[in-house]
């Protein structure tokens, strides 16, 4: 039983070398930046689409950690990130004016959509307007999937709602607290209807049993800014490599990927540099 | 169910094409599961050991605290740790949030109660004439601790083995400390998590296979053996 201890010795020195391992394999890029985004630019599909073209341009690493707009900008304001792209004009507005966040710029924009069961048995999409459309689900007590989630898209619902100085109490409406995929997916396996920008709607419908019921009202115009984290608040941001990735998105290069990037033919976002005039 | 059969079969063959971003994956999965076990099971064994030898004061309540944290939610782990090593946190500026290590400590926090109870009981199992036997022929406390060790090796190994599939399996924490970056910090279930959400059920499932077979080979290899250690005995 002498090689006991000799096991033991070398298994002491095996776990050192690991946690060795494990702590420089995470910082193992030489310059990278963290950017907290919205789960609709990363489930379309765009936000690889975006980073495989940045390779070629940059050494910087870019992670992206893919959670709702709430929570993107949150992550900001602890400064666990570097820089933010997400898709609500109140909120950044007040994450800029309490000082969390620098150099806003419009990236790019697109707009939300309802979708529903194929029989759209609330006869949805005869309405001219989303406020009616969102009247007729809540009257006739069909089910509505809400993000739940205080996302971006998740905001702009709880917008329109109160525009209708109602509060969505009725019985079919449902809180998912997820991501905009999963609360499509879960839309179409209940027959709901649900509220979602396009660019997750295309990426997604062939794998859904839902059809596009309301489009195109002045007021699902879905826009998204990217904000620089505040480096006199956080002086441990990588600020240069981030200032240097905005940038990029924002110029005419960055641009024209964001507008090449199509799925079924179909442009997902369209490039606006500056913030679309509504 | 067609579509199931084509989506497994769609997985198996993503699978053997050796499809270096879902191996990557793996490896994260295994680097950080493997890491948070080695780190956690030395200083496990000798807790289980001193509260199975020992008596002192309080030895029942650190007993029952241990057995309730076996209980404790993976998520509730990864809350707590979050708050902790948010750069808002009092370990903020160990700069670990979102990163391999964040993950590692999550699951050694997720092991270490399991592992202390697991081998708790099994030195109390272990027949107490060994350790007397070790003492009389002139052991110190550290051989005869070794020597404890040797004698119920199966039933740490079990506790191994258990230990590994909570962590390996667990996503709450890796989801929250982690962050599900590609290449960094996805490991196999947060990636499943985020491909059922792209509506991409293929990786998932290919995913999903090698837990499955992670969890049959560790259990196979575990049951061999303790039967072949049994053949040995009786053949001695």
């Amino acid at each position: 039983m002498n090689y006991l201890p000799l096991l033991l010795i070398r298994f002491v020195l095996a776990t050192v070398m690991i946690i060795v391992l494990a702590l420089v394999s995470g910082r193992a890029l030489a310059d990278s930046i963290r950017l907290a985004t919205t789960t609709s630019t990363y489930n379309s599909g765009l936000l690889d689409y975006l980073l495989s073209h940045y390779a070629k341009v940059s050494d910087t690493g870019v992670q992206v950690i893919a959670v709702g707009t709430g929570k993107a900008l949150k992550m900001g304001e602890n400064g666990d990130v570097d820089l933010v792209m997400t898709h609500a004009p109140n909120a950044e507005a007040r994450f800029l004016d309490q000082g969390f966040g620098i150099e806003a710029q419009g990236v790019m924009f697109n707009d939300f959509v309802i979708v529903g069961p194929e029989d759209d048995s609330a006869k949805v999409s005869a309405a001219d307007t989303v406020t009616d459309g969102l009247l007729l689900i809540a009257a006739s007590n069909k089910r509505f999937i809400s993000r739940g989630d205080d996302s971006g898209t998740h905001k702009k619902e709880l917008q329109l709602w109160q525009h209708l100085g109602t509060l969505p109490t009725f019985k079919g409406y449902l809180e998912s607290g997820r991501g905009m995929g999963h609360s499509l997916q879960m839309a179409s396996e209940m027959g709901a209807y649900t509220m979602t920008d396009r660019g997750t709607w295309l990426a997604l419908q062939d794998k859904l049993a839902l059809r596009l019921v309301l489009e195109s009202d002045p007021r699902l115009i879905n826009s998204y800014q990217v904000i620089l984290v505040n480096p006199t608040r956080h002086p441990h941001v990588n600020i240069d490599s981030a200032r240097k990735f905005a940038q990029w998105l924002v110029s005419s290069e960055g641009q024209e990927v964001i507008g090449n990037f199509r799925i079924n033919g179909e442009v997902l976002f369209v490039p606006a540099a500056k913030p679309p005039a509504r | 169910m067609n579509d199931l059969w084509t989506t497994f079969s769609a997985a198996i063959g993503q699978l053997l094409s050796g499809d270096p971003e879902l191996w990557g994956i793996v490896g994260v999965s295994f680097s950080v599961s493997v890491s948070a076990l080695l780190i956690a099971l030395l200083p496990a064994l000798t807790t289980g050991f001193m509260l199975a030898y020992f008596r002192f004061p309080g030895r029942w309540a650190a007993i029952s605290v241990l057995n309730s944290l076996l209980a404790v939610p993976t998520v509730v782990v990864g809350l707590v740790l979050y708050m902790l090593l948010s750069r808002a946190g009092p370990l903020g500026d160990l700069n670990l949030l979102f990163t391999r290590p964040a993950m590692i400590i999550g699951q050694i926090l997720l092991c270490f109660p399991l592992l202390v109870a697991m081998s708790l009981s099994a030195f109390q199992a272990a027949d107490h004439r060994v350790l007397e036997t070790a003492k009389t022929l002139g052991a110190n406390p550290w051989q005869a601790f070794v020597t404890l060790l040797f004698e119920v090796r199966f039933a740490l190994l079990a506790a191994v083995v258990a230990a590994f599939g909570r962590i390996i399996a667990e996503v709450g924490s890796a989801m929250m400390v982690g962050g599900n970056i590609l290449h960094h910090t996805r490991n196999i279930t947060t990636a499943i998590a985020l491909e059922t959400g792209k509506g991409e059920f293929v990786q998932g499932v290919a995913l999903g296979i090698v837990l499955l077979v992670l969890a049959l080979v560790l259990n196979v290899s575990l049951g061999w053996m303790q039967s072949y250690s049994r053949v040995l005995r009786h053949g001695a």
